[in-house]
């Protein structure tokens, strides 16, 4: 089947089976691979990507459901996001593997909580498993996104 | 007198704090640290780890595995019905070189041949272009099994089972002993007998293993691959495929998170691509586990089970301690003597005590083979003392933090294996310091007031003291002759070329970081080569918190000899701007020297360590660590939560403070998830049964806090500037820390993780029905 999407800001058409993860259509069609596989069963956050402006495990979004969305993955971020300075000011990433999943939950968080609370980043975040970090650098990153200070 | 420098930030009332004490008063420790050189590539996501790699004409692969506890294989049928002549088989039989994964012993086979030890091993590989023709195969191939009759799952039955997997089904057993333990029994005033359990716990790095391999035009074998260890695996690689060295080629790809679980087991990997790469005529193969296999079949920590008495006098001074720990190692040796070695020496805790006695035992069974897994056999065995000191402490009406206070190694003691401790002790330190920044006494207080009201939950603050060494232990350095090149560029840039390995916990900053420092130059001057085994030497596998230690030291004394070649041949000066060093490497490049040099490990003085009795030194330097947990369990749903965690280290020097902040903060958290969530289930041929995230639950935001880290800079260990391993350490205080804070507010004894909810249900109610 045949899916007009819009990807990263690009009008596409995509060509592929109706039950083809968006996961596969990203990295697999689109070359799009900054999007990771770390379960493959919308547990671990590692695929997320925006569809209309919400973040969504792509591992598990069959591409038949996608006609006409939005979606927006780690390589459309916005080069100005205030995520990627303070991500790298505050040692978030480090085997990296969870990071663009990560940026994407954290981009739909401030989007929604421009200045969030602890509380609301913990539970905003809660899709999102990283092995490396504990989390705290992660915290820290996205309330300095937030407050617009960066220590490095 | 040590000064101290507070980092981190008040935001929202929340506080990351990071307090570090140098040892040389006035350091400057507040300079903006410099960035990981991987940063970058990770937030934007165009690192690439192996699944990322564009390839052509790929052969994707898939591995049938035998399905009973240990057995026969019979017969391999494949339906005729199917059209084989498409697909890549490889059997047994197809094996070049010798069938065993080059380890410590030559006991597992890359491919069942007749005779297995477990279910899921490994019988026969599939390559095809299409991945869905692969699931179709499999369904047509009938493998005949006879089973094993008795298979076995538990360490103690093992040891009493009739028909044994290798004799006596003990792998290694080792005795630590000092002092007379019998004879202090017959005087003791105090003591307590206990049974502990740890599980299984999966490393659960969130990168699947997978590798890729390539038989090239040119003969080469190239491997690619998420790996912690390139030149283990360019060894088996070597016996399994009968290839010599020069035509085996094995690449490092991004890796994300090891942990140890990708120590051993990408040798096993990269030996069943290759062997699939051998027939493939050239294409590339692809062999990615999904997350399922993944958690079924790679090495995971060892489970244990530990009998400990532990006797005082009257006044709380340690008597005796005497453990009996076995861990089980599954159906292959793999790495476990190493982990049961490093178990028994961190046993005794950093206690002084005079008589001691520690048998461990390495137990063969028939689950899959046990691995590394951050921690190496100590988090079981600390586990057990520390949780057992509470109880001693508790039956001798002591507060638990003077109980050890009584009994922390101090400088001048001697050591559980009989090595007089110098200057380099900091128990005490770290102890105290633990306890002033938890507010320790407060914080007690108010709990007891709190669990006195009618509240919802009951709360209690727990510790664990510990310490850890860092690198091989004792000679173990000295086999593995690490050796580390330093190569500059006629442009000024320098190279470093070693094996290790970066894998998220660091290296590569930590590593360019120290090099910079020594050359005075930028970091970005620096770069660490790509691990590939045809350009890097063996500086070593990158395990047990060496590499920022050994080889960090490693790197900073080619940096040195780099110096002095410049000086001496190059005519650099002895202060010289960062141009001047590009023109003396530009001089000697024009004039044909060589801007190569290379560094390899000596071991200190006085580095004695008998590995048969476990006497002397076992490791350079130990890091020494207090973690206190703060925990509130509700009354009614025996929830646990972490209220608040503190982690104090002495690390000798922190060479990069936010990554080992980082470090510890990560490693934290696994003690979390081990000590409450994680819990490895067996099925009934003794393969994890829970293989998914939604059944293994490892810590998430929701469960975590901000967690306080205190870095203590005092001792002076192997490493650059005195630095020591950090990352081993915080996976060795959680558990106990945790389950002594439960065992406070519930008033219970605990012998046992993970302390789920249905466990604190039935110990309560076994309490009531015992009153
Ligand atoms: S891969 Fe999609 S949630 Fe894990
Ligand atoms: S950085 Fe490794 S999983 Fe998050």
């Amino acid at each position: 089947m045949k899916v007009s999407m819009q990807i990263n800001g690009q009008k596409m058409q995509v060509q592929a089976k109706p039950d083809s993860r968006l996961l596969d259509v990203l990295r697999d069609e689109l070359g799009l691979k900054g999007t990771k596989e770390g379960c493959g069963e919308g547990e671990c956050g590692a695929c997320a990507v925006l569809v209309n402006g919400q973040v969504l495990n792509s591992c598990l979004l069959p591409l038949g459901q996608m006609d006409n969305a939005d979606i927006v993955t780690i390589e459309g971020l916005p080069s100005d996001s205030p995520l990627v300075a303070s991500f790298h000011a505050c040692f978030a990433a480090q085997c990296g593997i969870c990071t663009p999943g990560m940026m994407m939950a954290a981009t739909a968080l401030l989007s929604e909580y421009p200045q969030p609370t602890l509380e609301e980043i913990r539970e905003g975040l809660s899709g999102n498993l990283c092995r490396c970090t504990g989390y705290g650098r992660i915290y820290e990153a996205v309330l300095q996104a937030a407050t617009g200070v960066t220590h490095g | 007198m040590c000064e101290y420098f507070v980092s981190g930030f008040d935001v929202f009332k929340v506080r990351f704090i990071m307090e570090i004490y140098k040892r040389d008063v006035g350091a400057v420790v507040d300079k903006a640290q410099p960035k990981r050189v991987d940063g970058l590539s990770k937030i934007l996501g165009t690192a690439v780890y192996v699944d990322d790699i564009e390839l052509n004409d790929v052969i994707y692969a898939t591995t049938l595995r035998t399905a009973s506890a240990g057995g026969v294989v019979e017969e391999i049928f494949f339906d005729p019905a199917l059209d084989w002549s498409e697909f890549i088989i490889v059997t047994a039989k197809d094996i070049p070189g010798l069938n065993a994964v080059k380890l410590l012993e030559n006991d597992q086979p890359v491919l069942v041949d007749r005779v297995f030890r477990h279910a899921g091993e490994a019988l026969v590989l599939l390559g095809h272009s299409e991945p869905d023709m692969l699931k179709k195969a499999l369904s047509h191939i009938r493998v005949h099994e006879v089973p094993l009759a008795h298979p076995v799952f538990d360490i103690d039955e093992a040891l009493s089972a009739e028909n044994k997997i290798i004799p006596g089904n003990v792998y290694s057993d080792y005795l630590l002993e000092k002092g007379d333990v019998d004879k202090s029994f017959d005087e003791i005033e105090c003591f307590i007998d206990a049974r502990f359990i740890t599980p299984s716990q999966e490393q659960l790095y969130i990168e699947p293993q997978g590798m890729i391999a390539i038989l090239q035009n040119d003969g080469v074998l190239r491997i690619d691959g998420s790996m912690q260890c390139p030149y283990y695996v360019l060894d088996a690689l070597e016996q399994c495929t009968g290839l010599s060295k020069d035509l085996l080629r094995v690449v490092q790809t991004t890796t994300g998170g090891a942990f140890g679980g990708k120590e051993d087991y990408p040798s096993v990997i990269a030996c069943h691509a290759a062997l699939l790469a051998i027939k493939a005529g050239g294409k590339p193969v692809k062999l990615v586990y999904e997350r399922g296999e993944d958690m079924r079949v790679t090495p995971k920590r060892h489970p244990s089970r530990t009998m400990l008495r532990l006797g005082a006098n009257r006044a709380g001074e340690l008597q005796f301690i005497d453990m009996d720990f076995a861990i089980d190692g599954g159906a292959y040796r793999t790495l476990s003597p190493v982990v049961l070695s490093r178990g028994v020496i961190h046993a005794p805790g950093p206690y002084f005590c005079k008589n001691i006695r520690v048998r461990g035992r390495a137990i063969a069974t028939n689950h899959p083979p046990f691995g590394a897994f951050r921690g190496f056999g100590a988090p079981q065995s600390i586990f057990a003392l520390e949780v057992a000191m509470d109880q001693l402490a508790a039956k001798l009406a002591m507060d638990p933090a003077e109980f050890r206070r009584k009994n922390l190694l101090r400088s001048g003691d001697v050591s559980p294996t009989g090595d007089i401790l110098q200057n380099d002790c900091f128990a005490q330190d770290a102890l105290e310091e633990a306890l002033r920044v938890s507010q320790y006494y407060e914080r007690q207080a108010e709990f007891k007031h709190w669990n006195k009201q009618n509240n919802g939950t009951v709360r209690g603050i727990g510790l664990a003291t510990f310490a850890h060494g860092a690198g091989f232990t004792g000679n173990g350095e000295l086999y593995l002759a690490s050796r580390v090149l330093l190569q500059a560029h006629g442009n000024g840039q320098v190279e470093i070329l070693c094996s290790n390995t970066e894998m998220g916990q660091g290296a590569a900053t930590t590593l360019v970081q120290i090099a910079a420092d020594a050359l005075q130059l930028p970091m970005d001057k620096i770069h660490l080569a790509q691990t590939d085994t045809t350009r890097v030497p063996n500086s070593g596998p990158t395990v047990a918190s060496r590499t920022c230690m050994v080889v960090g030291e490693l790197v900073e004394r080619a940096a040195n000899l780099l110096l002095q070649k410049l000086m001496t041949e190059g005519g650099l000066s002895k202060l010289y701007s960062v141009d001047e060093f590009a023109d003396a490497c530009l001089r000697m490049q024009e004039s044909k020297k060589d801007l190569l040099v290379s560094a390899s490990y000596q071991p200190p003085a006085q580095m004695l360590w008998d590995e048969n009795k476990f006497t002397g030194r076992a490791y350079s330097s130990f890091a020494w660590a207090a973690y206190i947990a703060e925990v509130e369990i509700d009354k009614l749903t025996y929830e646990t939560r972490i209220l608040n965690f503190t982690a104090v280290q002495e690390i000798g020097h922190a060479v990069h403070p936010q990554i080992v902040q980082g470090q510890i903060e990560g490693g934290v958290v696994q003690g979390i998830g081990y000590a409450l969530y994680e819990n490895v289930l067996w099925n009934d041929v003794g393969v994890m049964a829970n293989d998914r995230l939604t059944n293994y639950i490892i810590p998430t935001t929701a469960d975590i806090g901000p967690i306080q880290v205190v870095l203590m800079e005092k001792g002076l260990g192997a490493g650059p500037k005195g630095a020591k391993g950090v990352g081993e350490l915080p996976m060795d205080g959680p558990a106990p820390a945790i389950v002594n804070a439960i065992q406070q507010a519930l008033k219970m004894n605990i012998d046992q993780i993970p302390v789920m909810p249905e466990l604190l249900m039935k110990l309560a109610c076994s309490e009531r029905v015992s009153q």
